[in-house]
């Protein structure tokens, strides 16, 4: 079980000061930055996704 | 005066009847929704509230054997990181149904209080959340602590909000923010119930037409 905990924390090693990205006076860390693009791409597949079921429900107010 | 005219004018009676007549039972837990909810962009608003649900379990269990136990214990360690994560889930969900209504213009319909009690949960929680990385009892505590006392000392409510100290902000983590945010999401959902979710321009467009009412519904 160890080592499969192991196995999973080495995908990504996060034992070590985090990065920062500058642009000019605007500074960023690689962890804040990652985050933010993953909730834009997860607001843009909501947007475009469709929904299961969708289609069965269409006729009706409700 | 009557048995019933003396009920009807007891406090129980006329609470008990303002309640039912502001949210029926059918109303707070509806059987079916209408078509255009069934987009993934309605999902995260009970995301939120399921993430919260777990934040605030694991929260508690945190709380029973106190700051430190997540140093020293493997289970300790285990809850702790599922109280960051499921607040991590929390935010992400958050931004994302707040990004969602902002676009839709949720505060159409007289949904202008959901919109705002949705606003003041989004800022009460981020001091829930700051309160809780400076009660971490660790290095990064420390260092977030003294960045940040700098900052609150310059607004002037340092001088009865001290972030240096530890139980003051334990006790605001883990008493005072909890129930404001509890109350304040409790009382977003009873008003998304009361009005139901706000539809599309077009849907909104159609009702308003059939109501006449169109340019109000629309535009307010």
């Amino acid at each position: 079980m160890d080592s499969l905990f192991g196995a999973i924390a080495a995908i990504i090693n996060l034992n070590h000061p985090g990065t920062f990205i500058h642009w000019g006076w605007f500074q960023i860390s690689v962890a804040n930055l990652l985050v933010i693009c993953l909730m834009i791409l997860t607001f843009v597949v909501a947007l475009f996704v469709p929904f299961p079921g969708r289609s069965k429900r269409r006729g009706g107010d409700k | 005066m009557s048995v019933d005219t003396e009920i009807s004018r007891q406090w129980t009676t006329r609470v008990r009847k303002g309640v039912v007549d502001y949210l029926p039972p059918d109303k707070m837990l509806p059987d079916t929704q209408p078509n255009y909810v069934a987009s993934w962009i309605y999902v995260f608003g009970v995301t939120t509230l399921a993430a919260m649900i777990i934040v605030i379990g694991t929260g508690c269990i945190l709380a029973i054997e106190g700051p430190l136990w997540w140093h020293h214990s493997t289970l300790g360690h285990f809850v702790n990181s599922m109280h960051l994560w499921s607040c991590e889930i929390f935010f992400f969900a958050m931004v994302v149904h707040l990004w969602g209504k902002y676009f839709m213009a949720a505060w159409r319909g007289k949904r202008a209080m959901t919109w705002i009690t949705g606003v003041v949960v989004f800022v009460t929680s981020i001091a829930t959340a700051f309160t809780g990385y400076v009660s971490q009892t660790n290095f990064d505590s420390q260092w977030i602590s003294t960045q940040a006392k700098d900052g609150i000392n310059s607004t002037g409510a340092g001088a009865f909000w001290n972030v240096l100290n530890l139980g003051q902000m334990l006790m605001w983590h883990i008493v005072l923010l909890p129930i404001v945010a509890t109350l304040l999401v409790a009382l977003h959902v009873v008003l998304v119930r009361h009005r139901g979710v706000v539809p599309p321009f077009d849907e909104a467009a159609i009702k308003a037409a059939k109501s006449g009412t169109a340019p109000k519904e629309v535009a307010s």
